[in-house]
C-alpha cells in the first residue's frame, strides 16, 4: 500500500519534471519580466524592488532544480522546442527556442541559485545605495541574459544572450561611474571581451557557411557525422574559442577581469566569478563535437588553458587587493576548465564549473563582507578579523579549502577529476581524444597551479583574518542578510562535490554527457595523493610565511620575478603602449589630417558655394518676391479692414435691415430670375 | 374662406413685425414685433394644415413647437433687456451699441 503510493508519487514527480523541462523557456522569462517590473515599480515598493527580484528568482531557482531532477542519474530527455523568430535568406528560418539537455540542466540551477544568493546578499551590502532599484534591475537583466544564453538552441540566439551579459557586465562594473576609474574599467572590460567576440562572430559565420544552419543540434550532428571538413572545423573552433577567451578571461584577453573588480562585490561574485565568465567554458562544452573534431583546436584550447592557469595563479600571489586575488584565482580556475575541455575531458570541466561556482561565489561574498566591515580592499589594512567576524571567517575558510582542493570539499573532487583525466590523456589510457604531450603538460601545470592556488588562498586568509587588526575602521560581523548566503553557499561548497565522486556510476558525468561516452573512472589514489600533498603544502607554506603578518612582503625576495608579477608581466602596459596608443594615435593623426585637408576642404568649398547661392536667393527672391507678396497681403488686409470695419456699427436694427434686404433680394431672385 | 385670405393675413402680420423690429426704438417693442413675426408663421402653418387636411397634423405640431420656442426666446430676450436697463438706465436700442469696432 505504502509502496504503491510512493510509486505513484514518483510517477507524478517525474511528470512535473517533464512538464517543466518542456516549458523551460519560463526560467529565463521570469527574470526578464522581473526586469520590467522592478524598473517600473521598484521605486514605489518598500524595499526598492529587491523583494520582487528575490521572490521571482526563488521561483526560477526551484524550477531549475525541478529541471535538473530530470537529468539526475543520466538518461535525461533532450528537449528542443522553438518558435520561428524571423525568416532570412532563401528558405532559411531562425528559431527562438530552447535546447534542454544535461549541460543546460546543470547551468540553470547554478545561475539561478547564485543570482538568488547574490540578491539576498545585496539587500544588505547595497543598503542605502541611491541607485538601489537600478542595481536590482541590472542584476535581473543579467540573469535573464545568462539564462537565455544557456537555453539557446541556435548560435545566433546564444550570441544575443552572450552580448547581453556583456552589456550587463559593463553596466555593473561601472555601477559607481562617478569615479572615472570605474567607468574606465567598464569600458576596458567591454572592449576587451568585444575583441574576442569578433572572431566568435566570424566563427559562427564559418559554421553557417559550411552547414547552412545556426541550429546547435544540427551543427553538432554534422560535426559528429564528419560532414564538415577538418580544416573548416579547426578554423571555426579556433575562431569560436576567441570569443570564449574574451568572455572567460583567458590569456591573452584576461586583462579585463581584475579591473572588473571595480564593480560592487556581489556583482563580482555573480558575474565575474560564478556565471558570466563561465559562458566561454559553456560555449566550448556546448559545441564540444566541433572542437573534438579538430586536434589542433583542442590543443590550442588546452595550451591556452595551461598557460592561463599558471600565469594567473602567479599573479594572484602578489596582489594586495583581496578582490584581485580572487579575480586572478577565477581566471586560473576557468583555465582549469578550459584545459579540461582541451584534453577532451568535457564532463570534468563542467564538473569544475559547477563546484567552482559555489565556492567562488562564496569567497567573493565573503570578501565583500570583509570589505563592508573594514571599508578597504587592501589586505595590508586588514588582519585579526577572525574574532569579530566568525561567520565570515569560517565560511571563507570553507571556500578556501574547497578552492585549494582539500578532501572532501567540492573543489577536491572536480579539480582532481581534471588532473586525473589530463594524466590519463598523457598516459594514453583515456577514452578522450587528445595529444599525450598536451595531456602531460596540462597535468604538470595543473599540479603546480594547485600548489600556487593553495598558497595564495592561504596567504589571503592569514593576511585578512589572522594576527592583529592593522586598519583604522571598527569591523563588525555583517547583517543576517549577508551571512545567510555565506552559510548557504558554504554548505554547497562542502557537499556539491559528492555528486561527482568517482565511485558513483551514474554520477555527475552521466548527467552532463559532454565528451562522448561516459566511462567509469576508477580513482587513481597515487594522483589523488599527489594533489592532496601539493595542496596541503601550499596551505602550510602560506601559513609559515604570513603568520604572523610579515612587515615586508616575503615574495619580494624573488627579485626581478616579483617585479614582473607586480607589473602583471607588463601586459597591460604592452596593450596600452604597444597596441591601443599606436593604433589610436596614428589613426587619430591620420584622421585629423584627412579631416583638416580633405573633409574640411570639401565642406568649406561646399559651404562657400552654398553661402554665395544663399545670399543671391536671399537678396533677390526672398527679400523682393516672397517678402513683397507677404507684405502686400498684409498691407492690403490692413487697409481694407480699416474701411470695412465701419459696417460693424453695433446698431442691431441696421443688421436686421440688411438681413431682411438680403431675404428680399433672394425672394426676388427665386421668383423672377431662377423660376 | 379661401387659403389666400389667411395667407394674406399672415403676410400682413409678418410685415408689421418686420417694421416693428426695424423701426421701433424700445427694446420691449422690438421683442413684441418678433413675436408678431413668429405668430404670422404659425398662422401660415395652421392654414396649410387645414388646407391639406393633413391627418398627421404636422402643421399644428410645428405651431406648438414654435410657440414653445417663442416663449423661451422672449424669456431670454426680456432678461437681457432687464439687465441692459439695470446697467445703462435705458432700453433704447440706438444707445445700446457696444458691440462695434
Amino acid at each position: 500500500m505504502v509502496a504503491t503510493l510512493f510509486a505513484q508519487e514518483a510517477v507524478a514527480a517525474t511528470h512535473v519534471a517533464n512538464v517543466v523541462t518542456r516549458n523551460a523557456w519560463i526560467i529565463p522569462a521570469i527574470p526578464a519580466i522581473l526586469v520590467v517590473l522592478i524598473w517600473a515599480l521598484g521605486k514605489r515598493l518598500p524595499r526598492g524592488g529587491s523583494e520582487l527580484g528575490i521572490i521571482g528568482m526563488g521561483v526560477a531557482a526551484v524550477l531549475s532544480y525541478i529541471v535538473l531532477a530530470n537529468y539526475i542519474g543520466g538518461n535525461g530527455p533532450l528537449v528542443v522546442k522553438q518558435l520561428q523568430w524571423f525568416p532570412f535568406g532563401i528558405g532559411q528560418k531562425l528559431g527562438l527556442g530552447i535546447r534542454m539537455d544535461g549541460l543546460t540542466a546543470i547551468m540553470l540551477p547554478v545561475v539561478t541559485t547564485v543570482s538568488l544568493m547574490v540578491q539576498i546578499y545585496s539587500t544588505g551590502y547595497m543598503h542605502g545605495e541611491k541607485r538601489y532599484t537600478w542595481y536590482f534591475t541590472a542584476l535581473n537583466l543579467f540573469t535573464a541574459s545568462m539564462l537565455l544564453l544557456v537555453v539557446s538552441n541556435t548560435l545566433l540566439q546564444l550570441l544575443v544572450g552572450w552580448e547581453l551579459v556583456g552589456i550587463c557586465s559593463y553596466l555593473l562594473i561601472g555601477f559607481w561611474w562617478e569615479d572615472k576609474a570605474n567607468s574606465n574599467a567598464a569600458i576596458k572590460a567591454f572592449i576587451t571581451t568585444k575583441t574576442g567576440d569578433i572572431p566568435f562572430l566570424i566563427g559562427i559565420f564559418v559554421l553557417f557557411a559550411s552547414t547552412h544552419t545556426f541550429d546547435i543540434g544540427q551543427i553538432i550532428a554534422k560535426a559528429e557525422a564528419h560532414q564538415i571538413s577538418t580544416l573548416t572545423l579547426s578554423a571555426a573552433a579556433i575562431l569560436l574559442f576567441g570569443g570564449a577567451v574574451g568572455k572567460s578571461a583567458q590569456f591573452p584577453l584576461h586583462v579585463w577581469l581584475p579591473d572588473a573588480m571595480a564593480g560592487p562585490t556581489p556583482v563580482s561574485a555573480l558575474i565575474h566569478a560564478a556565471t558570466m565568465v563561465t559562458a566561454g567554458v559553456f560555449l566550448v562544452a556546448r559545441l564540444f563535437p566541433v572542437f573534438t573534431g579538430s586536434i589542433a583546436a583542442m590543443n590550442v584550447v588546452a595550451i591556452i588553458g595551461a598557460v592561463t592557469m599558471l600565469m594567473a595563479a602567479l599573479l594572484a600571489m602578489v596582489q594586495d587587493d583581496i578582490k584581485r586575488v580572487l579575480a586572478y584565482s577565477t581566471i586560473s580556475q576557468l583555465a582549469y576548465m578550459m584545459a579540461a575541455l582541451g584534453v577532451g575531458a568535457g564532463n570534468a570541466g563542467i564538473f569544475h564549473l559547477f563546484t567552482h561556482a559555489w565556492f567562488k561565489a562564496l569567497l567573493f561574498l565573503g570578501a565583500g563582507s570583509v570589505i563592508h566591515a573594514v571599508h578597504t580592499n587592501n589586505m595590508s589594512e586588514m588582519g585579526g578579523l577572525r574574532k569579530v567576524m566568525p561567520t565570515t571567517y569560517w565560511t571563507f575558510v570553507v571556500g578556501t579549502l574547497a578552492l585549494s582542493g582539500i578532501f572532501p570539499f567540492a573543489g577536491f573532487w572536480s579539480k582532481d577529476e581534471i588532473l586525473t583525466e589530463a594524466f590519463r590523456v598523457g598516459h594514453g589510457t583515456a577514452a578522450a581524444h587528445g595529444t599525450p604531450a598536451v595531456g602531460y603538460v596540462v597535468y604538470g601545470v595543473g599540479v603546480v597551479t594547485a600548489f600556487l592556488t593553495a598558497f595564495y588562498m592561504s596567504r589571503a586568509v592569514h593576511l585578512t583574518f589572522e594576527g592583529e587588526y592593522r586598519g583604522s575602521a571598527h569591523p563588525h560581523e555583517s547583517p543576517r542578510s549577508m551571512t545567510f548566503p555565506l552559510q548557504f553557499l558554504g554548505v554547497l561548497s562542502v557537499v556539491a562535490g559528492f555528486v561527482g565522486i568517482p565511485a558513483w556510476r551514474d554520477g555527475f558525468a552521466s548527467w552532463v554527457g559532454v565528451g562522448g561516452e561516459v566511462k567509469v573512472s576508477s580513482a587513481n589514489f597515487v594522483l589523488i595523493g599527489i594533489s592532496l600533498v601539493v595542496a596541503v603544502a601550499g596551505l602550510y607554506a602560506g601559513r609559515r610565511l604570513y603568520m604572523p603578518a610579515p612587515a615586508t612582503e616575503p615574495l619580494e625576495r624573488l627579485g626581478w620575478f616579483h617585479t614582473l608579477l607586480v607589473n602583471k608581466y607588463y601586459l597591460d602596459d604592452f596593450y596600452m603602449k604597444g597596441i591601443v596608443r599606436p593604433i589610436r594615435d596614428s589613426i587619430s593623426t591620420a584622421m585629423y589630417w584627412l579631416n583638416q585637408n580633405v573633409f574640411d576642404a570639401a565642406v568649406n568649398g561646399a559651404a562657400g558655394v552654398a553661402r554665395a547661392a544663399g545670399r543671391g536667393v536671399y537678396e533677390n527672391i526672398d527679400q523682393k518676391v516672397i517678402d513683397g507678396a507677404v507684405n502686400a497681403v498684409g498691407i492690403g488686409t490692413q487697409d481694407g479692414s480699416r474701411i470695412l470695419r465701419y459696417i460693424q456699427s453695433g446698431d442691431v436694427q441696421r443688421y436686421a435691415a440688411v438681413l431682411f434686404a438680403g431675404v428680399a433680394v433672394l425672394v426676388l431672385l427665386f421668383t423672377l430670375v431662377f423660376r | 374662406m379661401s387659403l389666400a385670405w389667411v395667407l394674406t393675413l399672415g403676410a400682413f402680420l409678418f410685415s408689421v413685425g418686420v417694421y416693428g423690429v426695424l423701426a421701433r426704438k424700445n427694446a420691449v417693442l422690438v421683442l413684441m414685433s418678433i413675436e408678431l413675426m413668429l405668430n404670422s408663421v404659425n398662422i401660415n402653418l395652421i392654414a396649410f394644415n387645414a388646407w391639406f387636411k393633413d391627418s398627421a397634423a404636422v402643421g399644428q405640431i410645428f405651431a406648438l413647437f414654435i410657440i414653445t420656442v417663442a416663449a423661451a426666446e422672449v424669456g431670454v430676450g426680456l432678461a437681457i433687456v432687464l439687465l441692459v436697463f439695470r446697467h445703462r438706465k435705458t432700453i433704447n436700442i440706438d444707445e445700446v451699441d457696444l458691440l462695434k469696432w
